[in-house]
């Protein structure tokens, strides 16, 4: 290493060498041009400048708040106030029309699947899943079977007062008897009443199965809900038992499950939770997803 | 071989002003013609018209930033459609490698924006200083009334094109009539005067300050370039088997009569007087040259002088240079040869792709997302559902109706959530001209329909009236 003052010059290009030698190639010294060393001293003195304006330091309790008193979380809430603005902005289209009218208007359309996907997301998707596909005892949303209707209307009501809602006066209330648990029906009865509601709905008995039994059971004891011929009451909160969809299965040991304990799934009601137009915006989502009526 | 000597190092490189002589000759004119085309282009480009049609804007060379448009005189551009730009700069490179192989850094010498600012802004540092001479007389005086006005004439000058470069650049990007008003009115968006501020420092510190500093340091063009040129490339050349040994006009007259050899330089130096990056074109090829050929140019005139034959400096390859020195016959400069044969066939192949993309490309789209959850819907028949968010592209000036139909499984048929289907069962969206519209699709089949679990489909999108088709593949699920 040659020291500062005293540099080997080479001879070929008249250039002073940094005196860094590998197997006998050495380094040309080539100096930045001053400019540039400038810029960066510049850009040093510059980032200082940061400690000041902006929060750095921590402290024991608090930080240095900086000059300029910045707050990523102050801009946040401005954002987010500016967004409510532009949404309240096109959601005033929602809170005038009634449903029949969003859902046939293609722009009013557009923003309550927009505003429906989003609270659904936010609201309903612990227990109907995301995009509503349902789960053992929450009810898909995308079919067209709908145990308290399935317009528009019936939505928006379902929505507004929940289903047996502690809260709410005008909930959807439907009581289903616990016929095993309270006595009512012997064991036998139970199992024959199942397999009739099977036989309901095309699928396969067992051989134990007495036909005569299970009609007399069901019309005394399930007709009056569910029709004689078990394509249930949406007024009544009453499930067709003849179609495909069983919303908490369909094989022999869960049909005797649901006759001798009775089902009673709970939904909140969201008026007084959720605002009018995302009440409104989700009766539309959830009637746009495939199976409205 | 190396000595050793005893100097005080500094630390940075102190940059040496360059004071270019002004210099008259055909490559002079030819950079002259070329930047005053160049910058007419850029500077009235915005205001030329171009007829789109009633719902389209009529600049010719427009982006619209807002409405993510790009419009190119004929073509419009979306912004799914960038890789557009990525086979432009595809093509850029591939020409400027072109350029490099054949002729050297044209590029550089004439086109470059650096190179024609830098040329316009030297143009007014005369105009005001003076030339080479009177300007360096002028730096090394003391302040005077007379210094004060001629550099502050320059710079207010400088600061003024730097403004122009500023407000024409911000034209590309909106209505350009409408943004002059409103500049001057000063109802422009903060953005628009923004843009115009940073390109005014810009202009003015990288042409009138930095100049050859960012083609040494900054450009990374000259590494590449010299990595990538060959001994039979065009490169403006010092043809040192004419010129050495250099001898004064008067020893080289000596040394001839006495049957010496004299080379044809005489050592005047003006092809570095007139060198814009302030180098010496004797010493070879080097990073610094942007090959603009003015040391051309200055030589000529004094060869014309001297009454020795033009071309001292001049185009030419190092193979034909180094042949003639060792007495060998020069070689024919081949602009055909493998290395330009590639290149022109990359260009051909990169730029008739996206001709023939550009030319045949549909005017309508169609984007499907299939449901993640649920994938499929069983319902109370035992029909199988899928639903589809779908956006539908029209890229033409006028509103247009698409009828949506399915091809798949037997009795496959297709809704659109909130739009009714035409008494022939084809469900009929509108789109919007020039715009897409996102709806929601449901595609049903019967029980059984779909065999293994999932089965293909196409969705087909007619224009009712131009007759365009469009289809989109996509696959539907069922249960087991």
């Amino acid at each position: 290493m040659a020291d500062r003052n005293h540099h080997e010059l080479d001879a070929h290009t008249g250039q002073t060498t940094t005196g860094h030698d590998w197997d006998g190639i050495k380094e040309l010294n080539t100096p930045l041009p001053r400019w540039w060393l400038n810029i960066f001293y510049a850009c040093i003195i510059w980032s200082l400048g940061y400690y000041v304006v902006y929060p750095s330091w921590p402290g024991i309790t608090s930080h240095a708040r900086g000059v300029l008193g910045y707050s990523a979380r102050a801009d946040v809430a401005v954002e987010l106030d500016a967004l409510n603005a532009s949404r309240a902005l096109q959601a005033a289209g929602l809170a005038t029309a009634d449903l029949v009218t969003i859902k046939a208007d293609p722009k009013l359309l557009t923003i309550a699947q927009a505003q429906g996907r989003a609270a659904f997301a936010n609201n309903c998707a612990p227990c109907h899943g995301t995009g509503g596909a349902g789960a053992k005892g929450y009810p898909n949303l995308n079919d067209d079977e709908w145990i308290w209707g399935g317009t528009l209307d019936a939505i928006h009501t379902t929505l507004l007062h929940g289903i047996r809602a502690a809260n709410n006066d005008n909930t959807r209330i439907s009581a289903m008897p616990a016929f095993g648990r309270d006595g009512l029906l012997k064991k036998e009865e139970i199992r024959n009443v199942a397999n009739h509601v099977r036989a309901l709905g095309g699928l396969s008995t067992e051989p134990i199965y007495d036909a005569k039994l299970g009609v007399k059971v069901f019309t005394e004891n399930c007709a009056a809900c569910h029709g004689e011929a078990g394509k249930g009451n949406p007024e009544l909160g009453a499930p067709n038992l003849t179609d495909a969809i069983w919303l908490y299965g369909s094989d022999i040991e869960t049909l005797v499950e649901t006759v001798s304990y009775s089902r009673a799934g709970v939904m909140p009601a969201w008026s007084g939770r959720l605002d009018p137009i995302t009440i409104k915006s989700l009766a539309v989502y959830v009637h746009s997803l495939g199976g409205g009526k | 071989m190396s000595t050793l000597t005893d100097v005080d190092l500094p630390l940075y490189q102190s940059a040496k002003t360059v004071y270019p002589q002004s210099v008259k000759g055909p490559f002079r004119r030819l950079k002259s013609v070329v930047l005053v085309l160049c910058l007419a282009v850029y500077y009235f480009l915005p205001f030329l018209r171009w007829d789109r049609g009633p719902n389209l804007p009529d600049q010719a060379v427009l982006l619209d930033l807002p409405h993510r448009r790009f419009y190119f005189f004929f073509i419009e551009i979306w912004p799914q459609e960038a890789y557009y730009f990525t086979g432009l700069l595809v093509l850029a490179a591939m020409i400027l490698f072109l350029m490099n192989a054949l002729a050297g850094r044209v590029w550089c010498g004439y086109l470059c924006p650096q190179t024609v600012w830098t040329d316009l802004f030297q143009g007014v540092e005369r105009f005001f200083q003076g030339d080479r001479r009177a300007h360096m007389l002028l730096d090394q005086a003391p302040w005077s009334f007379d210094k004060l006005w001629r550099k502050g004439a320059t710079h207010v000058s400088w600061l003024m094109i730097a403004w122009w470069t500023g407000g024409a650049w911000v034209l590309y990007f909106a209505d350009a009539p409408t943004l002059v008003r409103d500049l001057a009115f000063f109802e422009a968006p903060p953005v628009a005067y923004i843009s115009i501020a940073i390109l005014t420092f810009t202009t003015y510190s990288l042409a009138g300050i930095m100049r050859e500093q960012v083609c040494t340091y900054m450009c990374p063009w000259p590494r590449i370039q010299a990595a990538l040129t060959d001994d039979q490339a065009l490169n403006v050349t010092y043809r040192y088997d004419r010129g050495e040994p250099r001898l004064s006009l008067k020893g080289a007259e000596r040394a001839r009569a006495a049957g010496d050899k004299a080379g044809d330089c005489i050592d005047c130096n003006q092809c570095v007087a007139v060198c814009p990056t302030g180098i010496d074109i004797r010493h070879g090829a080097q990073l610094e040259c942007i090959q603009c050929g003015l040391c051309i140019d200055a030589c000529d005139n004094v060869m014309e002088k001297v009454s020795r034959p033009k071309g001292l400096i001049g185009y030419d390859t190092s193979i034909n240079v180094e042949a003639r020195a060792c007495g060998k016959p020069e070689e024919v400069i081949r602009f055909i040869r493998p290395r330009t044969l590639v290149y022109a066939a990359l260009i051909s192949i990169v730029g008739g792709a996206m001709l023939y993309q550009l030319a045949t490309r549909a005017t309508a789209g169609i984007n499907l997302i299939h449901d993640r959850a649920p994938l499929f819907v069983t319902l109370a028949d035992g029909s199988i559902r899928n639903a589809f968010t779908m956006r539908l592209i029209n890229k033409r000036p006028d509103a247009r109706l698409f009828a949506l139909t399915v091809e798949g499984p037997t009795g496959a048929h297709l809704e659109v959530v909130g739009v009714s289907a035409t008494a022939d069962w084809r469900p009929v969206v509108a789109v919007e001209p020039d715009s897409t519209r996102e709806v929601r699709v449901l595609v049903t089949m019967p029980k059984g329909a779909i065999e293994h679990k999932h089965a293909d489909i196409a969705i087909r999108a007619s224009d009712l009236f131009a007759g365009e088709v469009v289809i989109a593949k996509d696959h539907v699920f069922g249960p087991h």
